[in-house]
């Protein structure tokens, strides 16, 4: 086994880690470059950006800058609502632009996550490691949305832009009516002073507060100071999203723009062997054909002809090693791994390993899930103009550095002339981290130069050539003290790495081999005191593209830890709620969602024949989640999932009500994945094609979902993705109380079960 | 040429007469409102409405709509919101957004039939698919929207 050197955990680097955000911020400013450096681009007459984040015009009309991706999760409105509570200003009039790609706007949260050792879980401790990857971050300034980051890496900077701004307009009136500063009060969007009953909007100070400088460190309010953050905010995207307005992707319309519609190797990484374009170069609307490494373009003046004029156009593929691999065989194979001798240990204390060997009775089990697609609503897409200088692109996507880079090189044009757009992401999920699109639609671009050409992939294109949520295998193994209480624990894990297939593909001439958290997350931080633990995962390499699918390594992990804390406690004859609580002495945060949870669900009171509930507990992205799942279940396996209890603390909360929504998207896309999800693989080949074969959850069928927030003190966390992964274990846990059948394989149709 | 009625506007256009009313309503016409999901009919994104009844643009031959008054979201969407829009608002509904406009073009069709909607019937008609799992809130947003309609007889 390789071990991890674990004492570098012990390393706590004192202080505040990475300091005032804005001054991070603009760390990575070139010499000379003025703080709104970002944003003189868009800034336009009678308007002045304050500095990245915040621009007012004459008129008083605050916009502030996202440098995040709006998929759904709310962003836009949760960091507008940061930078309008500190600059006192009206929100209700406030508007939100996408920021543009600049290294000032990097997300050091998500780079702290990356870091490949399991610490600064629970105490929110930072550590040297931490440390370093939160430095390099800073290096790379990639921006990037994803790992629930966003409010946890704003939090500090977009107030403090909303501070600096406020503190400038303050400093302007000041001058101009000759009063102290301090003297000089802001409240929606109004300045007044007292003694001389002065008054004034932002707008009458804008253009002489640019000119203003102030500290970058401003005085931030006390959370008990708060008029904004923490009350529900109706979404600033969502008038957009009823009138059929809002602007995604697959939206974007310029002069001059044709269409490209893709054919791609069936085989998982196969490559074009040949193509015949004369037999569709007739066809309406056909302007050129494109072969490519893995496909073949039509390029036409619409989509549908593209698209038509591709499907019937001859083409011959190379087989690539997928070939050599199906769905089922892969699950074996990382059953055999079980055995490997081949591991790295991710959680160690005391010998769990002779303690359960040594054991007269332990409880063992085998878990396995499926391989996963994304299946966002908005098929994926990428539009880029290329010219003899440079290259522009308009893509939803959620990492707009790494697109920028990328497009920069396939267009082989100088870094300075490569513009990124983001529109509105229909759906992300982790998706849109990947840049398979952006390479493929330069690429085809190149071919068409000085017009823009909009590459739009079909629903088959998107579920079979999908970056797949890994398959895995889970063994657990665990024994019971004489108090009734788990007192060594075993977990060992088999998967492909994530973090590893991604980084291939990002660097293919870097070969990484480096512990990855992500295949352990969820497994070797979970909270419950055991006497022992061992926790390791075996990496399996495999012709497959793996990638970041909510939740990451927590969307399996969960329910391989939560399904088996279950049967531990059917072993001690125990109550679910009861056993983990006794597991939970020295973590009150999440035995107090746990207890809030069993009280809003009723959870001990019995429920009629034929139904039943399952709990699962699990901390993700700095927030705990609890969940009760209650079903009706019948003779033949038919299951209905009547109602989801969840119970969150995320710390400090900004939207209310985006949390609430978070969690119940959260759930259907776990729950999704439970009842349907299952993406097959015959010799390279995927199976599914489109929703009629890879189902989801429809009204019909979703459950009741009651949400309920317990905040605690504890430190910032996310929620676009802590909601999915307690829902499978949940359910599973369900089933057994229920039927007596313990489902240790999903989707829940591998055990006969049909929702 | 095939002349269609679009939002009570005329366009005539010239493609291919199999080709879905989607993609002419999105690439010739310019109405991008109505959103691509699957082409075939299973997930409601580009549902339109076609003489009132609510149609998977997706699959419907623009030749079909032709004497037709075809209405998109864009129709529905004047100065004033419609109920439907309303009840979307007020309930919080949309994350992605990218099945709303199908949604509410569903909804929209299927209020004008059903006023008074039980669960059952919402469960029975509202096939469309939301990946982002809004669906506890375009219940309540149904309900609501049929009461702003009047139609809840309490
Ligand atoms: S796009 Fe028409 S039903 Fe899905
Ligand atoms: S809101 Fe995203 S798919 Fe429905």
């Amino acid at each position: 086994m390789t071990k991890l050197n674990l004492t570098r955990r012990k390393f706590i680097v004192g202080g505040a880690l990475v300091g005032g955000g804005l001054a991070v911020g603009y760390g990575f400013l070139r010499d000379g470059d003025p703080a709104n450096a970002a944003l003189t681009a868009t800034t336009m007459e009678g308007e002045v950006a304050l500095n990245a984040w915040v621009k007012v015009d004459k008129d008083g009309l605050v916009t502030v800058a996202i440098p995040r991706s709006e998929m759904g999760q709310g962003v836009y409105t949760a960091l507008a609502m940061l930078v309008a509570e500190e600059m006192d200003a009206n929100f209700s009039e406030l508007v939100v632009e996408q920021a543009p790609v600049a290294d000032v706007y990097a997300n050091i949260a998500v780079m702290k996550d990356a870091l490949p050792f399991s610490d600064k879980h629970h105490e929110g401790e930072d550590t040297i490691g931490a440390w370093g990857m939160a430095k390099l971050g800073q290096f790379l300034g990639v921006q990037v949305t994803g790992g629930s980051s966003s409010v946890r890496d704003a939090w500090l900077p977009m107030r403090q832009a909303g501070a600096t701004a406020k503190a400038m307009l303050v400093a302007a009136a000041a001058r101009t009516w000759d009063v102290p500063p301090a003297e000089i009060s802001v409240t929606n969007g109004v300045l007044s002073h007292g003694g001389s009953g002065m008054s004034g909007g932002f707008g009458d100070f804008a253009i002489l507060a640019a000119s203003e400088t102030v500290s970058l460190d401003p005085v931030l309010k006390k959370s008990s100071e708060f008029t904004l953050i923490g009350t529900p905010q109706p979404r600033l995207d969502i008038p957009s999203k009823v009138d059929g307005t809002a602007e995604f992707g697959v939206d974007i319309e310029l002069d001059g723009m044709v269409h490209a519609a893709v054919k791609l190797s069936p085989v998982l990484g196969g490559t074009l062997a040949s193509h015949d374009a004369s037999a569709v170069k007739d066809m309406p609307g056909v302007l050129k054909v494109v072969p490519f490494e893995s496909g073949v373009a039509v390029i036409a003046d619409s989509f549908w002809r593209a698209k038509t004029a591709v499907e019937a156009l001859p083409a011959t593929f190379n087989d690539g090693p997928a070939k050599e691999f199906s769905s089922g065989g892969i699950l074996t194979l990382l059953e055999e791994n079980l055995e490997s001798e081949d591991s790295r240990i991710y959680a160690e204390t005391g010998d769990a390993r002779a303690a359960i060997d040594e054991a007269q009775s332990a409880v063992k089990a085998v878990y396995k899930v499926p391989f996963l697609a994304h299946a966002c609503m908005e098929p994926m897409n990428c539009t880029a103009m290329v010219t003899d200088t440079g290259v522009e692109i308009w893509m939803p996507n959620q990492v707009p550095t790494l697109i920028k880079w990328f497009a920069e090189k396939i267009a082989d044009v100088p870094a300075e002339n490569v513009i990124v757009h983001t529109p509105l992401l229909g759906g992300g999920f982790g998706r849109r981290l990947e840049i398979d699109l952006v390479i493929m639609a330069v690429a085809i671009a190149k071919e068409m130069k000085n017009r823009p050409v909009k590459l739009l992939w079909t629903r088959e294109n998107d579920i079979q050539h999908d970056i797949f949520r890994p398959a895995a295998v889970s063994r657990l193994e665990g024994t019971l003290g004489s108090d009734g209480r788990i007192s060594a624990w075993a977990n060992r894990i088999v998967s492909q790495s994530v973090s590893g297939s991604y980084t291939a593909r990002l660097l293919p001439w870097a070969t990484m081999d480096v512990p990855d958290n992500t295949t352990s997350e969820g497994a070797a931080d979970i909270p419950y005191e055991f006497t022992s633990r061992l926790v390791d995962h075996v990496p399996v390499k495999l012709p497959i593209e793996v990638g970041f699918w909510r939740s990451v390594g927590h969307s399996y992990n969960a329910f391989f830890t939560e399904s088996f804390m279950d049967e531990m406690a059917y072993a001690a004859r125990a109550d679910p709620v009861d056993f983990r609580l006794a597991h939970l002495e020295n973590h009150p945060d999440f035995a107090n969602v746990l207890k809030q949870l069993a009280k809003v669900s009723n959870w001990s009171t019995p429920l009629d024949q034929g139904r039943a509930r399952g709990v699962a507990l699990h901390e993700s992205f700095s927030s705990i989640v609890g969940q009760v799942v209650e079903i009706t279940v019948n003779g033949d396996k038919e299951i209905t999932v009547d109602k989801v209890y969840c119970v969150i603390d995320c710390g400090a909360v900004v939207n209310p009500d985006t949390v609430k929504a978070q969690m119940e998207s959260g759930i259907v896309f776990g729950l999704t994945a439970a009842l349907y999800g299952e993406i097959e693989i015959e010799d390279g080949v995927v199976l599914n094609s489109n929703f009629p074969d890879y189902e989801m959850i429809r009204l019909a069928n979703c459950p009741e979902i009651e949400v309920h927030l317990a905040p605690s003190g504890r430190l910032l966390g996310g929620v676009g993705e802590p909601g999915t992964p307690p829902i499978a274990a949940a359910l599973a846990n369900a089933i057994f109380a229920g039927t007596g059948e313990r489902l240790r394989e999903l989707p829940i149709s591998r055990a006969g079960f049909i929702a | 040429m095939l002349r269609l009625d679009i939002n009570s506007e005329l366009h005539e256009v010239d493609v291919e007469e199999d080709t879905p009313l989607l993609w002419v309503l999105r690439d010739t016409i310019g109405l991008k409102g109505t959103k691509f999901g699957c082409g075939v009919a299973a997930c409601g994104a580009c549902t339109v409405h076609v003489d009132g009844e609510a149609v998977r643009s997706c699959s419907y031959p623009v030749s079909g709509a032709v004497g037709t008054k075809i209405t998109t979201i864009e129709g529905i969407s004047g100065e004033m919101l419609n109920p439907v829009q309303l009840a979307w608002i007020q309930e919080q509904v949309p994350q992605c957004g990218y099945c709303q406009s199908g949604m509410i073009m569903a909804v929209s069709a299927f209020l004008a039939e059903n006023s008074n909607p039980s669960d059952e019937d919402i469960a029975d008609s509202i096939t469309n698919i939301c990946r982002c799992g809004t669906y506890p809130r375009i219940k309540r947003a149904i309900k609501r929207a049929a009461a702003l309609q009047g139609g809840v007889q309490e």
